[in-house]
This record gives C-alpha cells, structure tokens and sequence, in this order.
C-alpha cells in the first residue's frame, strides 16, 4: 500500500499554474526522486504535502490518512518531516537546541529530546558542531542540520528539498550514504527533490519527473533519464 | 542538574548568590532616597521580566504592555477599595483578568495573521482605549482616578500591603526573583524550546509540529498575568492610580527599555537593564538638581540617548557581552 497518496493535486498563483492535476503515490519503504526543471512546481508540491500552502484541488492521503489542506503543524503530527530548499536553521539557538525542538515532537522531556538530538547530530556528522550557534555553520552543515531537525521530529514521510544542492561531491556521497542508512535500518520513507542528478540516481528507486506542474514521466531511474521527454525538458540535449 | 539552579559554572552561582546577599542587605544600610530609587529599580526589573516573555522569549514585540500592568493595578484597586478584597487575592484576580486580556488580544492578533509591526500597533491601540475608556467609567475615578488609603507612619500590615518603602522593596525583591525562576523554568522547558523557535523562525517552527497560535497566546497570557501582579503592587506603593499614568504609552515604552538595554531574551538582561537605567538615570537627575538645573524630561531624554547607543554599539544588549567578558560562556542566561 502507498504511504503517501496524491491525486489531482492542484495550485495556481496568480492564474499561473503551478501544479495542474498532479498525481503520485510513494510506497511504504521507498525512496522516490522528484525531479525536472526550475519552475515545474516541485517545491509548490512538497508545500502543498507538508501544509505550508492549500491546494485549490485534489488530495493528499498519508497512511490512509487523508491530510489535504492540514496545517504544516498538523501534518507534522500526522508523520511528515521536511527541510526547506531555502535553509531555515533557528539561527541563535545551538545546533543542539535546533534538533532537540525537532525531537520535543516525540516527547515532552526536554532531556530525552536532547539525547535523541544528540543521536540525529551524530548521524549527520554534526555532533562536533552541537554547541555552536547555528547561525555559524557553512551552507553544507545548515542543509545537514535541516535534515537533522526534520529528522529528529520521527516522521513516516521524509521530505527533502535540495538538500545536496552546494555540497561537494565527497559530502553529497556522505549524505547519501546517511538516507541509504535510516531508509534500510528505519523503513524511513523519502520522497526527494533534487537537482543534483548523482545523487537521485544514487538513492532513488523510482523517479517522477514534473514539468510545468504536470507528471510527463515516471519509473526507474536509468528508463526516466533516456525518456526523450524528459531529456527535451530537463536533461537537456541527446542521449551520449 | 538540579531543578532549581541551572549548571551555573562556580563564579555565576557565587555571583548571584552575593548580589542576593547584598540585595537582602541593602534597605538596612540605604537611606530613604537610595531606597526608593532601589524600589525604583526592582519594579522595572520585575515587570522587564514580565514583557521579555512575550517579546524575548516568543518573538511577540508587545508596546502596550502598560494595559496589563495598569489592568492589575485597577483591578486590585478597585476590589480593596469596593469589595474589601486584600491586595493578594486582588493581585491573583487580576492576574487572571490580565492574562485573559493579554490572550484574547493574542487571540485576535493571531487568529487574523496580524504579525509584527501590526501587531505591536494592535498593542498600543489597546492599552490606549482602556485608557480612555478608563477615563470615563465614575465609579473608578474617571481621569481624577483612584486613591488607597494612605498608611500611616510605622505601619506594618503584610496582609493588607500597607506598610513602608521597606515592605514593597521585599516584595518586589520577591518577585523579582521568582519571575528569575519562573522564566529560568520556563526556558529550559520544552514551552521555551517552543517560544525560541517560534521567535526565531515561524515557519521552520510550524513545520516541526509546533501549534504557533497555542504558544503565542500561551506567551501572551503569562506575560500579562505577571505584568498584572507588578501594577497590583505599584497601586498600593504609590496608593494612587489614574487611567494616563497606569495605561499611558511612556509607562508601555519604560517597560521595554530595560530588556532592550540588559539583553532581550536573556534571563538577566532585564534585570541588569533595570538596575543601569534607573541608577543612571536618578544619578543623573541627582547631579542636575545639586547644579541648581530642573531639567524637566532630562531623565527620559537619557533614556533615549542610552538606548541609541545600545542599539548602536550593543545590539544584543549589555549582558551577553558582560557574561563572555567574565567568562561566563554564551550558555548563562
């Protein structure tokens, strides 16, 4: 059964289109690669999944929990995590402090919640950096500490957006190794939007591909990125 | 860790326990003016507290905050004058007045997405038509406002608060350092964890789970409760009370200076901002008045001339600098 359930999904701005009767579906268990050009309406999809804006149509099922139009808090509760493509780190808190409010979702106990912070910093390779306020790390360790918070807070669904965008490729194959890790040891579900093409082949076992807020493809990853629609659109040019 | 004192590295706990020693000393060795000026300074340290909840804590820029100090003033006031009600109970009902007040304007506010600037406008708007509205209701003494009988020389009745300087500087020492604990609780509870996020970023705060609406208001409501309990005691301090000088907004913007000064969020900075600004400020009133000079509003003038220069120099405020220069860390209070 899908974990995540999205039909006709449906949001305009200014009569623009930005997602038009969009429908997809994530299973339990996988990871699934959101991909295609600036503009498409990637990040107005996980928006619209994760509650930060209302579609005009269409639905969002989590766990055959319908979840269309909840507020980003609610959704939250009902098991979605995300990360922002613009990092949002709460710049005067600690890094700690920054995960541990992710981890006060699962409790109330402000010392559990740092334990479990502490055990997501170490996963992500920022325990050295616990302490420091989170308006001193470098772009790559906000977008690691955007997962951690994410993370932290236990969500069925995991989404991510560009979080590999600035890493160098020795950190973007680290951070893959990361979501292989939780995905295998956790089940932890992940629909990602992702630009840097290395890494959603690395990690996706499915792959859909949006253009102007319409699906023109899907599948696995080696068949998507030969699919000569997908290669007018975004990968540009012939196959090699 | 224990529940009461926080992981305070040796000199920090030494520290605040001399300044207690020498707080608890002091209306024994200070003569009537110093100790009025102390009194002076222990009410702005109280009720600083009281705001940088709302605004240091939780992000909520309050600039009325005048309403929920005068409404606690009023309230109490009026239940001792018409009900025979005593001041502790008033203070009690009144905080509960207030922290409806304080909730139901957060309810407006942030039921209807006013943030920001507008909702500070929204604040002031408040405390300013209870003011006038004050103005006009008889039987709380309209603009003439409301007097408490005054005590006389040598009275001491704790239940009633009538008494000397002496008795409101030790409830006000009091309370000053319960509202210490209360926030030093508060923020190292998962309602503080809440607050910094929801101050820091809204957004990133609502995709964690965290209810804003709930824990703005939640905010505003503790807040108002003990800016309230700070205008009950100052009621029957002074024993008069009218609608400009407990609603007005110079009393709202002499609130927040000590908490812009000491250090917005932190839990000593409004203490530390409170004790500065009014040793500075009657110091210099002091030298104004031995010149032969009556400079009328050379204090407020002060006033503004320090907090330029603090926004200027110290953004953060005096304390965070103070407790890395003694070595304190970034992690005390």
């Amino acid at each position: 059964m899908a974990l995540l359930d999205v039909a006709d999904l449906t949001k305009s701005f200014r009569g623009l289109k930005a997602v038009a009767g969009a429908s997809f579906a994530v299973e339990a268990g996988a990871i699934v690669g959101l991909i295609g050009p600036n503009g498409a309406g990637k990040t107005t999809c996980f928006n619209l999944i994760a509650g930060a804006i209302k579609p005009d149509a269409g639905t969002v099922v989590l766990d055959g929990r319908p979840i269309t139009g909840l507020s980003a808090d609610r959704a939250c509760h009902a098991g979605i995590g995300r990360t922002f493509q613009v990092v949002k780190p709460f710049v005067q808190l600690s890094v700690l402090e920054n995960v541990t409010v992710g981890a006060l979702h699962t409790t109330r106990d402000v010392a559990a919640a740092k334990n479990q912070a502490r055990d997501v910093l170490e996963l992500l390779h920022l325990e050295r950096k616990a302490a420091e306020p989170a308006g001193t790390l470098t772009l790559p360790e906000r977008k690691r500490l955007e997962v951690a918070r994410a993370l932290a807070t236990r969500p069925k669904l995991l989404l991510l957006d560009e979080v590999m965008a600035g890493l160098r490729p020795t950190e973007i194959d680290e951070m893959v190794e990361v979501f292989r890790r939780l995905n295998r040891e956790t089940g932890l579900t992940i629909l990602l939007v992702e630009h840097v093409m290395r890494a959603v082949m690395a990690l996706a076992g499915r792959i859909i591909v949006l253009n102007q807020g319409r699906i023109i493809a899907e599948g696995a990853p080696d068949q998507v990125v030969r699919d000569p629609a997908v290669l007018e659109c975004y990968l540009g040019g012939a196959p090699a | 860790m224990s529940p009461l004192l926080p992981a305070l590295p040796g000199r920090a706990r030494a520290g605040l326990l001399l300044a207690l020693v020498l707080l608890l000393a002091a209306p024994w060795v200070a003569g009537p003016y110093l100790l009025s000026v102390l009194v002076l300074a222990l009410y702005y340290a109280y009720v600083g507290q009281a705001w940088n909840v709302m605004m240091g804590f939780a992000g909520q820029l309050s600039l009325g905050h005048a309403l929920y100090v005068g409404l606690g003033a009023y309230v109490s006031a009026t239940l001792y004058l018409h009900a025979g009600i005593g001041p502790w109970a008033g203070a009690a009902i009144a905080a509960c007045v207030s922290a409806g007040a304080g909730a139901i304007i957060g309810f407006l506010a942030f039921r209807f997405g006013i943030g920001g600037v507008y909702f500070a406008l929204l604040t002031i708007a408040f405390a300013e038509f209870t003011r006038i509205g004050f103005e006009h209701i008889a039987w709380l003494g309209g603009a003439g406002g409301l007097f408490l009988p005054v005590v006389e020389r040598g009275q001491l009745d704790i239940a009633n608060l009538r008494g000397g300087p002496r008795l409101f500087y030790y409830v006000l020492l009091a309370l000053t350092v319960a509202a210490l604990w209360l926030c030093h609780r508060l923020k190292a509870s998962r309602i503080g964890y809440y607050w910094l996020a929801i101050r820091e970023d809204p957004e990133a705060a609502r995709a964690l789970g965290i209810d804003l609406f709930r824990y703005r208001i939640l905010a505003a409501a503790i807040s108002a409760a003990m800016a309230s309990v700070a205008g009950t005691v100052a009621a029957f301090y002074y024993n008069s009370l009218t609608p400009a000088d407990s609603f007005g907004s110079a009393k709202s913007i002499e609130i927040i200076l000590g908490p812009l000064v000491g250090g917005l969020g932190t839990l000593t900075g409004p203490i530390l901002g409170a004790f500065v600004l009014t040793g500075l400020g009657e110091t210099l009133r002091e030298l104004l008045d031995a010149s032969g000079h009556q400079v009328p509003g050379a204090t407020q003038l002060f006033y503004g001339l320090v907090l330029l220069l603090v926004i200027k120099y110290l953004p953060n405020g005096i304390w965070p600098g103070l407790a890395r220069r003694l070595g304190l860390g970034d992690r005390v209070g």
